[in-house]
């Protein structure tokens, strides 16, 4: 079992929701974050006093994968979510050593 | 026998006559009084407005902290006001400088007193809101490091040692007022005496740590200050005309003429020189041009009221954008800015464009209007108001403010400072907006 984190651009999230959707993914979690990579931030100005924004707003999704769906989840993803400019995001992809669904106690692949 | 009837007759239709007349020195006029209750109620608003102005502006760890310091001032200014206030402002003058203590505690004044063609109690509730937000405006220079022991004694303090006295030399029968000094609802009593007091409490009280100097947290929230100032200041200006009739119509028109310009040369200055225009640019804008009109209010006409916008907007854009960052004292939400330069842009330019045409043939042609040495004395007697006043003001503050600061201390700790005055000082967070729960019931 993988969990697959993607950062994405905020307007983006309801392509991603609609794109693992498609795929069967039956469930994610969602949370906004705040960030950059290499892209710059903004200026805010307000009555003449200037405020660096470095870290912006952007839209976390994970969702927990079969080993074997990984590749056609990421793909999916980055698919919907690019656009070619800086500050498109990241997807990271870790192991996730045991799941429990809380309502019926199942563990393992069985709870994705 | 027949004479004598005829003078009962007399009598009779003279009794009854004089009974219709309205002699106006004596009689209440209820249009008048009417409106005036209702200014009073209008200009009260705008301290919640000012409160709600300011707030936005502030950082959100400090909202609650200065909406509440600003509303603090309608409580205590109001009482003061009652106790000393009004009859230091406008009791029996002493030595052109104050007034006296007869009227202390609104002794002697009755629901039957007249003043002009309103009731006396009128009057005190129409001044007592001008007082109030007096106090309230300097209050926005000093977001996030005020102790709320040093707001409670400030206000009372300042209210009386520095509104009292320039609101009696300007209106309370005070040596400005009797030197022709033209100020018709507060541009010097109210905006040039605030500002220059903010100006000195910062210099007092120290600027905040750059990393305490957020954005505003709250932009529409400015907004709705702004408006609902715009919307009480029909009251401060307009009602200041102290009667319904044509001139504060004529107040009403020219002040919403100079703070719709004032608002729209903000937003064209802004737009030129940083790019974009902003919501918070226009709010100001709107609030410069509404304290430069102030003074000029009952005696300029509306070409005039342009004119004035447009220099309130370039003027109060240029100080705060630019002064303030020159000059390097922390007035954090622009107090001097908007009122001390907006005021003394108003100030100077009621001597630019006053005019007999509504004045009255006892009214004075400003130097724009009349071209001659009328308008030129008249600037000087205009200039000689606003010195005195940023002058006194400026000393009595730093005055007030060292005496705050000897008692109960001025300034909160560097931690406090830190965490935000709203839990710091007042263990009450402005908002609760996320779901889950933040905090439980003990």
């Amino acid at each position: 079992m993988k969990k697959v984190e993607a950062i994405i651009r905020d307007e983006k999230l309801s392509a991603a929701k609609e794109a693992l959707k498609a795929l069967g993914v039956a469930g994610m979690t969602v949370t906004e974050v705040k960030g950059h990579g290499t892209q710059k931030g903004i200026t805010e100005v307000y009555r003449g006093r200037q405020y660096a924004v470095d870290l912006l707003p952007k839209i976390k999704v994970e969702a927990i994968v079969d080993d074997k769906d990984v590749k056609k989840v990421t793909d999916a993803i980055c698919e919907v979510s690019r656009t070619g400019s800086i500050g498109d995001g990241k997807i990271f992809i870790s192991s996730v050593e045991d799941i429990i669904r809380i309502r019926t106690g199942e563990s393992g692949e069985k709870a994705i | 026998m027949r004479k004598l009837s005829y003078i009962f007759i007399l009598m009779f239709v003279l009794m009854l006559v004089s009974s219709q007349m309205a002699w106006a020195e004596d009689v209440v006029d209820t249009g008048d009084n009417a409106w005036i209750l209702t200014s009073s109620a209008l200009v009260l608003l705008m301290t919640p407005g000012l409160a709600f102005f300011y707030g936005g502006m502030s950082s959100v760890k400090n909202i609650n902290n200065m909406i509440m310091m600003v509303f603090l001032c309608m409580c205590i200014v109001s009482v003061q006001w009652v106790f000393w206030g009004y009859t230091l402002s406008f009791g029996a003058d002493h030595g052109s400088f104050i007034g006296g203590l007869g009227a202390a505690g609104l002794h002697g004044i009755t629901p039957d007193s007249v003043s002009g063609t309103i009731s006396e109690y009128t009057f005190v509730a129409f001044q007592a809101t001008f007082a109030i937000i007096t106090v309230g405006l300097i209050l926005g220079a000093v977001e996030g490091r005020m102790k709320f022991a040093a707001a409670m004694l400030f206000i009372p303090l300042w209210a009386t040692a520095c509104y009292d006295p320039v609101c009696h030399w300007v209106w309370g029968g005070g040596w400005a007022g009797n030197m022709g000094i033209l100020d018709f609802a507060g541009g010097t009593v109210v905006h040039i005496n605030s500002g220059a007091a903010a100006l000195a409490l910062v210099l007092v009280l120290g600027r905040r740590k750059s990393a305490n100097i957020r954005p505003p947290a709250n932009v529409p929230m400015i907004a709705l200050g702004a408006g609902l100032l715009w919307f009480g200041w029909f009251g401060f200006n307009a009602g200041s005309e102290l009667a319904a009739d044509g001139r504060a119509a004529f107040a009403w028109v020219v002040t919403n003429t100079c703070t719709a310009t004032a608002a729209f040369t903000w937003v064209v200055c802004e737009w030129i020189h940083r790019g974009k225009p902003t919501l918070l640019g226009l709010a100001s804008g709107a609030v410069a041009g509404l304290v430069a009109i102030t003074p000029a209010s009952g005696f300029v006409g509306p070409l005039g009221a342009v004119q004035i916008g447009i220099m309130a907007g370039v003027g109060c854009y240029f100080a705060c954008v630019k002064m303030k960052a020159a000059l390097g004292y922390d007035d954090a939400l622009d107090v001097v800015g908007v009122h001390g330069i907006g005021g003394t842009i108003g100030a100077f330019a009621t001597g630019l464009y006053c005019t007999k045409m509504v004045m009255g043939p006892d009214g004075v042609d400003g130097f724009f209007i009349g071209w001659s040495a009328e308008g030129i004395n008249q600037l000087g007697l205009q200039c000689i108001g606003f010195l005195a006043t940023w002058a006194y003001a400026f000393v009595v503050t730093l005055a007030v403010a060292y005496i705050v600061k000897a008692t109960v201390g001025l300034r909160t700790s560097e931690k406090q400072e830190d965490a935000g005055l709203d839990l710091s000082l007042h263990g009450e967070a402005g908002y609760h907006l996320e779901s889950e729960a933040v905090g439980t019931l003990k």
